[in-house]
């Protein structure tokens, strides 16, 4: 095999020996490398291989977003990251998946986020992919900070405990 | 009894605490006693119904105890992806 790209093969070297696969939940604070992402998916009993990337958007909630910023506490990330991989190879019969999350300042079209699945077939990929960037999104402790065009900023679902925004979010009673 | 604890805050709630961590002594014996603890001593800091909270780097129940010296990490709502 190729030798594999830098940041992806430095943070699996970090991972205990537990697992021989490439499975896992990665937690990185420059660009995703998702030539690595796909290497570490390459699997010949594998006919399907499906990607998620979450991009940075230009909105939200009707206010036009500038950049963002992802605080990641990461020892919790990584752990919880790999439970949500397991419980998906327990529902599906996967044979592998990865998931990247970046941290720190983003610009416009950036990836934030990338899960990889591959699987015999495509139908279980699909679902496996959908369940892992699902939880991910409701378990992992990642906080976004959008910044807007006007210069305020706020922390996502965050309404009454955010003191750092001047204008309340649209519906927000 | 009082304990002694580590607290750390993430995010919004680091915001509002206007602190990122804090040793403090408390009777309190559930984790959502000292959370309210806190919302008592730090003017910005509120409840949030998603906020979670961990020790000793495990997600925990906010019903649930704590010892002395643990290390309490109270995240508010997350918002990844």
């Amino acid at each position: 095999m190729s030798e594999r790209p830098s940041v992806l093969a430095r943070a699996t070297a970090r991972e205990s020996a537990e697992s021989s696969q490439d499975d896992g939940f990665f937690i990185v604070h420059g660009p995703i490398d998702l030539d690595a992402v796909r290497a570490a998916l390459e699997d010949q009993r594998c006919g399907a291989a499906v990607f998620f990337e979450g991009r940075v958007r230009d909105h939200n909630e009707g206010r036009q977003v500038d950049r963002l910023e992802y605080e990641v506490y990461e020892p919790l990330s990584v752990s919880e990251g790999r439970r949500i991989i397991d419980e998906a190879r327990e529902r599906w019969s996967i044979l592998g998946a990865v998931g990247v999350h970046r941290g720190g300042l983003l610009e416009l079209g950036d990836i934030a986020v990338v899960v990889g699945v591959v699987s015999p077939h495509r139908d279980e990929a699909f679902q496996a992919a959908r369940y892992i960037i699902d939880e991910a999104k409701q378990r992992l402790p990642i906080w976004k900070r959008e910044h807007y065009t006007d210069g305020d900023r706020h922390w996502v679902n965050c309404r009454r405990c955010s003191g750092d925004h001047a204008h309340p979010p649209p519906g927000d009673p | 009894m009082s304990k002694s604890v580590r607290i750390r805050y993430f995010a919004a709630f680091r915001d509002a605490a206007g602190v990122a961590e804090e040793r403090v002594e408390t009777t309190a014996e559930t984790l959502e006693q000292l959370f309210e603890e806190r919302v008592a001593a730090h003017a910005g800091l509120r409840a949030e119904v998603q906020a979670k909270v961990a020790v000793n780097d495990a997600l925990v129940a906010w019903s649930d105890g704590f010892s002395d010296d643990d290390e309490v990490l109270f995240f508010p709502p997350v918002a990844g992806g």
